[in-house]
């Protein structure tokens, strides 16, 4: 039984999979690369962040790093685009434009 | 009454939801498993309304029991509430050499032109009457399978009535004076009970 | 020393709950089956169990509030019939492949339409597929037996377990029984320490998750496997039972298999019928038997199949219907257990005993004497059969071989 989510992939057997399909640690969604999905980007001002905080919780996919109570950039690799943060911030501190890849 | 080896005495109640026919049928059931018997003590369910009538049943048997239908071809048959002849075939199925105990004042000779000519034994009991001189409400379980246990000597009588005293000491423990009441209705139920 | 007594099988199954003292209870009263929370309400209040009872709304609660206690490590129990079953219909579902041991008491009753309140076996034959396993009893003692060894079964192999009894006839039927001490049956159900849980905070853990096409079918594959790899577990638990108890239990009872040429094979309290049936026909030098069938989850395929090899011509007894157009599941299940067997013997179905409706001694014979019928004509004629129902048709009796093959 392959019981290490980095380990569980399209390849393993019904012999390998956990039993009931549980999960056995925690914060497995990180080794999903969701940034992928990304159309549309944010691009953070910090000139114009006040730091309020409210686009923290607001974010679908926890993809807003929070150090010693100031926001840093986005989590690009979880980051989907979805623009939530774009809508909710108050000081303008966040632009929203096409990804170029 | 010859029987098979392991044969039951099937008895039928027929009662009124309320009445405690159910209650006196596993009563019975108690009774005759204290005496060493193998039992089964069952009604037959349906939407239960006061005043319907219900029917419950008993197998008595010296080993297990297999048998889980119901009974069709009662030894006894034992009716709670007399008025229940107008409407119930009381006697249906009910075997020749068994007996029919009915709760009433009427004796048996009275009551069998009710009983679209049935022939077989037909012993009455004034329950009603033995419950209000004893117990001072009318309660006709006790006088009723006093009079079943009497008429078909199912199990052993003396045995019976000492453990009847043991399980109403056991019911009422603080209410000395319905142990004596029941006991006192048990024993005129099996003084009383008329067989015509 | 067994305590000899005497009680209804709800009673009985109560009585084994309070035994045990499961951590969790999460129940909601239906017909039949009513008597047994109220009775282990009693042993709360009275102080007997130490049980956290969840009063819910529904059924559909019910069950959610037993997953919920299971998957967080907890020991959960419920009770149900009928409506109340299918009301948890997909919850059985969520329990069974998240693989959580939960033991529910079902006392077998008719699903509506139209309304009844009587026995018999459509709630959980309907629940067949939901990857529960199912043990099913023929008398008050059996019930008592099985609530017993139900745990040890479900929680060794990570199964949900439904243990089965039939509304009325033994839910309420008050019988003689041998309970076992109260010390016995814990230090025999022993204490649950599942290896991971919700509340093992040391080891965070995520049940019932979302499994995509990759990964469903693999899951499932799996769970499949647990089912067949419960049933040495059910022998090695009733071994250790009968060592305990004297009491036998396996797959199936057989009944006066040894010479017979013609069988039943038949679920619950009506096997009992079917014994004094084959004990009368006995006596007349008739040489017929009986199965009964006591796990019907996992599905005894090889040895229910050899053991009905041992005659000419089976009866196979459904106190359900399938409306498929081919029998009963019983039927289905064991005729085509027989497919691959060079001597299987002509297999007929008989739906029976739907909505509470009565099966006899003599409406056995009927069904003994047409497998004789089958036997000397070498003819089944029609095998999906109905018994005890009127028929325009037929006599009173409401069967005649003779006449189906007209």
């Amino acid at each position: 039984m392959k019981t290490r989510a980095k380990d569980i992939n399209e390849k393993v057997t019904w012999q390998e999979v956990t039993t009931g399909a549980e999960i056995y640690e925690p914060a497995t969604s990180r080794l999903v690369e969701t940034g992928d999905w990304r159309v549309m980007m944010p691009v953070f001002k910090e000139e114009n962040c006040k730091h309020c905080m409210l686009c923290i919780p607001f974010c679908p996919d926890s993809s807003i790093p929070v150090e010693d109570g100031k926001r840093l950039d986005f989590d690009f690799v979880h980051c989907k685009g979805c623009g939530i943060c774009v809508k909710v911030c108050p000081f303008d501190a966040i632009d929203f434009v096409k990804e170029e890849k | 009454m010859t029987k098979r080896l392991n044969e039951a005495v099937e008895i039928r109640w027929h009662g009124r939801g309320g009445q405690g026919a159910k209650t006196a049928c596993l009563l019975l059931a108690d009774v005759a498993f204290s005496s060493g018997k193998h039992v089964q003590g069952f009604p037959e369910y349906g939407p239960e309304r006061m005043g319907a009538p219900i029917t419950a049943y008993n197998r008595i048997t010296d080993e297990h029991c297999k048998v889980h239908s119901n009974i069709y071809t009662p030894d006894y048959v034992v009716v709670v509430d007399e008025t229940l002849l107008k409407s119930v075939d009381v006697t249906k199925g009910l075997k020749e050499k068994g007996a029919l105990i009915i709760n009433s004042r009427k004796s048996p000779e009275e009551l069998r032109p009710q009983l679209k000519g049935y022939k077989g034994r037909l012993c009455t009991v004034d329950a009603e009457k033995i419950s209000m001189e004893t117990l001072g409400r009318n309660f006709p379980n006790t006088p009723m399978l006093a009079a079943v246990v009497k008429v078909s000597n199912v199990i052993d009588q003396e045995r019976f009535i000492k453990d009847m005293r043991e399980s109403f000491e056991h019911k009422f423990v603080h209410k000395e004076n319905l142990i004596e009441g029941n006991m006192k209705a048990l024993v005129k139920s099996m003084e009383e009970v008329k067989v015509g | 020393m067994a305590i000899k007594d005497r009680m209804s099988g709800n009673e009985a199954v109560a009585i084994a709950m309070r035994q045990i003292n499961p951590d969790v209870m999460g129940a909601f009263p239906i017909t039949p089956s009513t008597e047994i929370p109220q009775y282990f309400s009693q042993y709360m209040a009275d102080g007997e169990v130490d049980t956290e009872f969840v009063a819910v709304e529904s059924e559909h609660s019910a069950m959610s509030v037993c997953i919920g206690a299971s998957a967080a490590g907890a020991r959960a129990i419920t009770a149900t019939s009928s409506a109340g079953l299918a009301y948890m219909w997909e919850l059985l579902y969520v329990a069974a492949s998240a693989r959580l041991p939960i033991t529910m008491a079902v006392v077998n009753r008719a699903l509506t339409g139209p309304i009844n309140i009587n026995n018999d076996h459509s709630d959980s034959m309907g629940a067949r597929d939901s990857g529960w396993i199912q043990i099913y009893a023929e008398t008050n003692q059996e019930v008592y037996d099985n609530f017993i060894q139900a745990m040890p079964i479900s929680e060794t192999i990570r199964l949900p377990i439904m243990i089965c009894q039939d509304g009325f006839i033994t839910s309420h039927g008050v019988s003689n029984i041998e309970l076992l001490e109260d010390e016995k049956v814990k230090d025999f159900v022993g204490e649950y320490h599942p290896e991971n849980y919700l509340l093992k905070s040391e080891n965070p853990l995520a049940v019932g998750p979302y499994g995509i096409s990759p990964y469903y079918m693999e899951v499932k594959r799996q769970q499949a496997q647990a089912m067949k790899d419960a049933m040495p577990i059910i022998m090695d638990v009733a071994k250790r039972y009968e060592k305990l108890t004297g009491r036998k239990y396996g797959f199936f009872e057989e009944y006066m298999m040894d010479d017979a040429e013609v069988a039943l094979v038949v679920i619950g309290s009506s096997a009992g019928t079917g014994k004094e049936a084959v004990d009368r026909l006995r006596a007349e030098g008739k040489k017929v038997g009986l199965i009964k069938l006591r796990v019907f989850r996992p599905f005894p395929r090889v040895p229910l199949a050899e053991a009905m090899c041992k005659v000419k011509a089976v009866a196979i007894m459904d106190k359900a219907e399938s409306f498929s157009n081919s029998g009963g599941p019983l039927f289905n299940e064991a005729r085509n257990s027989l497919y691959d067997l060079p001597n299987k013997p002509y297999a007929i179905n008989y739906i029976y005993g739907l909505g509470g409706r009565d099966i006899t001694v003599e409406d056995y014979y009927e069904i003994y004497n047409d497998l004789f019928i089958i036997n000397e004509t070498d003819d089944p004629g029609d095998v999906y059969r109905y018994v005890g129902v009127r028929d325009s048709r037929f006599g009173e009796r409401g069967f005649d071989h003779k006449k189906y093959e007209e």
